[in-house]
């Protein structure tokens, strides 16, 4: 079959867009680019699920999606998928999608707590949104409502949802599921370099001689970027050296040149002996050319808790209380007396957190300071600390710790440190990236080619959505937070809000915004693309708290899980190529795709329920002056200005926000999307009656391209620039900043990135602009408050090791660790759907050692109680197979909600990220029958 | 509850079987005749079960072996499996034999047609009875290398993480993908000498029909004549246990002047 004249200038258009940006496109692709062939067309996308943002393409006949196939272009995975990518054709196709709206009703039909699900009208929906959200807001004011959002999101749907709540309803009350993913790793980032996401890209797996992974199973959950780990080991295996640290043995220590198994916590206690055998016993590593030139000496505050809630809260249990009272007070171990020996602190002295509130808090130290701080890491304490499998030899792990400092210093040998969940979900997380940097800093392997350490993200926009947009209840878009007031000025230009419009006061973060509905202060709230009643810690509490109490809960999801089931009121979501879209992965990489087929039922898009809300609320109603806690005066009445500005004041959210002029100069049809639907801009098929009750026939717009372009603007010229919309269409995506058509592969370098060039420091420039005035001291506090400008400089942090709030004692004998497998995506909510992969997986179970299953008179295959003082679920023994824990620690998954492990696990979080820690709490097991 | 179903499901399965036994006393040796005929040489049996010409002659039905499987695994044959009616049986991408360490469906076995003298646990132990479940030879895992899609590049090893016996029975051969540049193959690879045929590969296989399926070890197996030692590998030698004493085993000899004499055919004429 040939291809047409049309196709031809297409695929040239493409060839010549691809040239321009330095990609090579494979001939075989070239010619079957769009190439209509026996009914089904191919189109490029991007995989649904993790952060490695693999392209696939997708291929669609009678407005069905067929098949997917690896894009061989894409240059992250060339072809190849993993198994949740190839099964990425039937996860729209499950038997019970979400198709209609649910309301929980009486008999009457009136909405009732206690009422069961009924299908309503997308018009009822509504209704009852509206209702429920103005209930809130005049009881509580802007911070009565909240948002769960997502790194699942699309970019565009993260923007409109940010856009919505805090320009529309004035709250900062929206904050992802990534909390729980990366939060830990941003604050790292911002507090080092003073801007997000990583330096490198994944090149370096290619460049580098070594790869260390630090709490991140990558053979399982970064399933591509292991076999390219893989490749490198292959291709040179004496050179080339894989070291797996993690808590168990996991499948990333099958490649492994070395496993070391650490006690939970300790990864600290090993990045300081790093830190001490460069600093003591090898001096002549430090490369003080790089860090005189690029970076000063930080530390800050150890006792700033834990991110519980403090003991008094009327909600807590006894039992829970015996791990909460830490939150306040401390009693300082015999291992920590060492490692907090410098702030006086003995073994039995209660810390006393003092700096709850101020966790963030860190100042300048000197290098000698510095210096004094990691004397106490020894090999000898901090193997005897970090020691994680009882049947290790002490001196086979001491040589193990050898080994691997020796890797890092070695001269001429090029690391990359990578992690994910083990880093970032821990109550000292922060702290534990800064010591990644301040590693790799010491040896002057950080932003170069093949050396750096470097953060993977879990979900596939968790970089591009909830980070870059800023989801988060202190962010605006571009790195920029709502506390400053020059951001807050910027962004309410781009928005074109009357100035004061934006709420300066950081909303709840994630398990906040459950605690504040068990407390009563948030009554509405949206989940949107994530599944927050299964993967939040200590779950019991925020179920009670959803159907207990008095308050409304929607979901918006393409399935049912356990947080619709919690829900009051249900709405169908379009998924991923039902819509059109756009994902960010952990190399920066943005990746566009087209809506490739009409979404099932009545399902929409959530930017479409985003706006059809929007529609509902007049800017008199929330632009009024608004009662904030704790911000004194509250919100300013804006109306004035707005009308100033040419607004009515019954103009809705709708007419302001998201149908302005600006939005309306981008017009439906485009030529990029010629051949492909828009639900949004022109209605589809079906016959669709929207929130008006209306046949829904379209806003007349490209709204994804205005919402893109107009987002865009917050970050071009600040280093977080992008191509425009229609660049992404014909590109498989683009590392930001794009500056002049080009991707930017090294941040910070200035041979690779044009902002490090522009700031004419010599090679490096650390340009993020967040956190660089800060004052000076010692390692025990400020001496001076006098601030320094550190502008374009990165911080070497002194962290010391502390332990986790609740280790096991004699009753809560066990470690629990929780996390994923390669079959499933996160709750499971898609890929349990998938029947080869539910029949592959079909259940959580517990791993546990063998030596251990037989001491507590279990049996293989056998079901157990998993408790913790917080609660408990049943789990079948697994003493063999891909986990093997050291004796004293079990891994349960989470992805089964039949197996409700976030039920027992601890929501403590890292004080300053204020990310959970789902990797440690102390549990008992017991035989189901005894 | 599902278990529940199930055992009256088996109680009346027997009951049927055992009945048809009485009444078909008669022609018992026609009935057996036609089942060995009929019957698949492809069935799976429960661990410890003898080579399967034995093993039919001495399993006299009786399903105990079958009600001490936890996982309902094992089945009894009914008349339309193809099987011989009534033998316990398991098809591994229903339900795969999940290895239960104690083996609770072997030692029970009346007729020593699943025999523990073949689960013995190598070293002497006390622990599970002196058994070992990972001496098993139920079956023998294959792969097709066409259809299994971690040779196409594809990262999947979902067999290699379901192997109870991972990185012995199944592991994992990296290769690198010259295609892509960067990637590496992840292959699973069996190994005869420990797989047991268990099936939980087969189970979890995630392609439309298992790319990685158990066959009875006799089918899936190749067998090297005695006469090759492996040179690099002592074990190897015990092959040779195997050769009887007799210096020629068969003995129709055939007298090399037959040939020699026979000088027709040499010269054209």
């Amino acid at each position: 079959m040939g291809i047409t004249r049309r196709d031809f200038v297409k695929s040239s258009a493409v060839a010549a867009a691809a040239a321009t940006v330095g990609i090579s496109i494979p001939l075989s692709v070239k010619a079957g680019k769009e190439k209509a062939e026996g009914g089904w067309r191919w189109d490029k996308a991007v995989c649904r699920f993790c952060g490695t943002g693999c392209g696939i393409m997708v291929a669609t006949k009678n407005d069905r999606i067929v098949a997917v196939k690896g894009d061989p272009a894409a240059p992250v995975n060339r072809g190849l998928n993993c198994i949740k990518g190839y099964f990425n054709a039937k996860i729209m196709y499950g038997e019970d999608r979400l198709k209609t709206p649910l309301l929980r009703v009486d008999e009457a039909g009136n909405f009732n707590k206690n009422g069961k699900f009924k299908p309503v009208s997308w018009k009822r929906a509504f209704d009852e949104m509206e209702k429920q959200i103005k209930r809130a807001l005049k009881e509580k004011g802007p911070t009565g409502i909240a948002v769960f959002g997502s790194g699942q999101y699309t970019v565009q749907e993260g923007y409109a949802a940010v856009k919505l709540v805090k320009a529309g309803f004035r709250s900062n009350n929206i904050d992802p599921n990534a909390r729980h993913c990366m939060a830990s790793a941003v604050a790292g980032f911002i507090q080092t370099f003073g801007i997000d996401e990583p330096a490198g890209c994944y090149d370096d797996i290619e460049l580098t001689d070594t790869v260390i992974s630090w709490g991140a199973n990558m053979a399982e959950m970064h399933p591509i970027l292991w076999a390219r780990v893989s490749d490198r080991k292959l291709s040179n295996p004496d050179r080339v050296q894989v070291v797996n640290l993690s808590t168990f043995t996991n499948r990333t220590s099958d490649l492994a040149d070395m496993e070391i198994i650490f006690k939970p916590s300790t990864d600290l206690a090993i990045w300081n002996y790093i830190g001490r055998e460069i600093v003591y016993n090898h001096p002549e590593a430090i490369d003080w050319n790089f860090v005189k030139k690029h970076n000063v000496f930080a530390t800050g505050y150890t006792d700033i808790g834990y991110g519980m809630r403090t003991p008094d809260h009327s909600k807590f249990t006894e039992k829970e209380k015996e791990t909460v009272k830490n939150e306040i007070g401390k009693v300082i171990s015999a291992d920590e007396a060492v490692s907090l020996g410098y702030l006086g602190y003995k073994e039995g002295d209660i810390m006393e957190m003092k700096h709850r509130g101020t966790a963030g808090a860190h100042w300048l130290i000197t290098f000698e300071e510095f210096k004094k701080g990691l004397s106490p890491y020894t090999l000898d304490y901090v193997a005897k600390v970090a020691k994680g499998d009882p049947d290790e030899s002490i001196e086979d792990f001491k040589n193990k710790l050898k080994k691997l400092s020796a890797l890092y210093i070695e001269q001429n040998r090029k690391v990359v440190s990578f992690w994910t969940m083990g880093m970032n979900q821990h109550t000292r997380g922060t702290w534990d990236n800064e010591l990644s940097y301040m590693v790799h800093f010491l040896l002057g392997k950080q932003a170069k080619p093949g050396n750096g350490a470097f953060s993977l993200t879990g979900q596939p926009s968790a970089c591009g959505t909830a980070r870059e947009v800023g989801t988060f209840a202190h962010r605006l878009p571009a790195d920029m937070v709502v506390k400053n007031p020059k951001h807050r000025e910027i962004a309410e230009k781009i928005w074109k809000l009357p100035k004061g419009t934006i709420n300066p006061k950081v909303g709840s973060h994630i398990v906040k915004i459950h605690r504040d509905i068990e407390d009563g202060k948030i009554k509405f709230a949206w989940v949107q693309v994530c599944n927050p009643y299964q993967d939040t810690a200590n779950a019991n509490h925020w179920i009670k708290a959803a159907r207990r109490m008095d308050n409304f809960i929607v979901t918006s999801d393409g399935y049912p899980g356990i947080s619709a089931k919690v829900s009051d009121l249900i709405l169908p979501s379009a998924m991923i190529y039902e819509k059109w879209g756009a994902y960010g992965n952990a190399e920066r990489r943005t990746q566009h795709w087209k809506q490739q087929v009409t979404p099932v039922g009545d399902a929409m898009p959530d930017i479409w329920q985003i706006v059809e809300l929007s529609k509902r609320f007049k800017i008199r109603d929330v632009w009024g002056a608004q009662p904030v806690p704790g911000l004194e005066g509250g919100l300013p009445d804006v109306l004035a200005q707005a009308r100033d500005m040419g607004y009515n004041p019954n103009d809705t959210l709708y007419d302001v926000l998201f149908a302005n002029e600006k939005a309306k100069s981008f017009s439906w049809p485009d030529p990029i999307a010629d051949g492909f639907q828009n639900t949004e801009a022109e209605g589809d098929k079906r016959k669709i009656y929207g929130g008006d009750g209306q046949l829904w026939k379209g806003y007349g717009f490209f709204i994804q391209k205005y919402l893109w372009e107009e987002y865009r603007e917050f970050g071009a010229g600040h280093a977080h620039d992008y191509a425009d919309f229609d660049t992404y269409h014909k590109v498989r995506g683009l590392k930001w900043p794009v500056v002049d058509g080009k991707e930017t592969s090294w941040r910070f370098n200035a041979k690779y990135d044009p902002y490090a060039r522009k700031a004419g420091t010599g090679d490096f420039a650390f340009y993020g602009k967040a956190l660089k005035k800060v004052p000076q001291g010692n390692l025990t506090g400020i001496t001076n408050k006098e601030k320094k400008d550190l502008t374009n400089k990165a911080k070497i942090f002194f962290r010391p090791y502390m332990e986790p709030p609740e280790i096991p004692n004699k009753e809560y004998d066990f470690w629990l660790a929780t996390g994923r497998v390669l079959e499933h995506w996160h709750s499971g909510t898609m890929t349990m759907r998938v029947p080869e992969l539910y029949r592959a997986v079909p259940e959580a179970l517990c791993f546990m050692h063998p030596q251990d299953i037989e001491d507590k008179g279990f049996k293989q295959g056998d079901i157990i109680w998993v408790e913790s003082r917080r609660g408990k679920v049943k789990a079948r023994i697994e003493g063999r197979g891909r986990n093997r824990p050291p004796r004293g620690l079990v891994y349960v998954p989470w992805f089964d909600e039949k197996v409700f492990i976030n039920k027992v696990t601890l929501d403590a979080t890292c004080p300053i990220s204020k990310q959970t820690d789902y990797k440690k709490c102390a549990v008992k097991l017991y035989a189901v029958n005894a | 509850m599902g278990k529940a179903i199930n055992t009256s499901r088996r109680d009346a399965l027997r009951k049927m079987i055992r009945s048809s036994g009485i009444f078909a006393f008669g022609g018992f040796g026609w009935g057996a005749y036609l089942n060995k005929a009929k019957v698949s040489n492809l069935v799976l049996r429960p661990p410890g079960a003898l080579q399967e010409e034995d093993f039919l002659n001495s399993c006299i039905k009786c399903g105990i072996c079958v009600d001490s499987c936890p996982y309902d695994t094992l089945i009894l044959a009914k008349p339309e499996d193809n099987v011989a009616i009534g033998t316990p049986y398991f098809k591994p991408r229903s339900i795969p034999c999940y290895m239960c360490p104690d083996i609770p469906c072997a030692p029970p076995c009346p007729s020593g047609a699943l025999d523990v003298n073949k689960l013995k646990a190598q070293q002497d132990t006390t622990e599970n009875n002196g058994l070992d479940i990972n001496k098993a030879q139920m079956g023998l895992a294959v792969i097709d290398t066409d259809t299994c899609i971690a040779f196409w590049g594809i990262q999947c090893d979902v067999c290699y993480r379901a192997c109870p016996l991972m990185d012995d029975a199944i592991s994992l051969e990296y290769e690198r993908n010259e295609r892509t540049g960067k990637h590496a193959f992840l292959k699973p690879v069996v190994n005869s000498n420990t797989c047991t045929g268990c099936g939980l590969c087969e189970h979890a296989c995630v392609i439309e029909k298992a790319a990685i399926r158990i066959l009875p070890r006799d089918v899936a197996m190749g067998k090297v004549g005695d006469h090759y030692i492996k040179g690099w590998d002592e074990e190897d030698e015990q092959r040779l246990r195997n050769i009887k004493d007799s210096k020629y085993e068969n003995t129709d000899e055939v007298p090399a002047e037959d040939y020699l004499n026979n000088w027709e055919d040499l010269i054209d004429e």
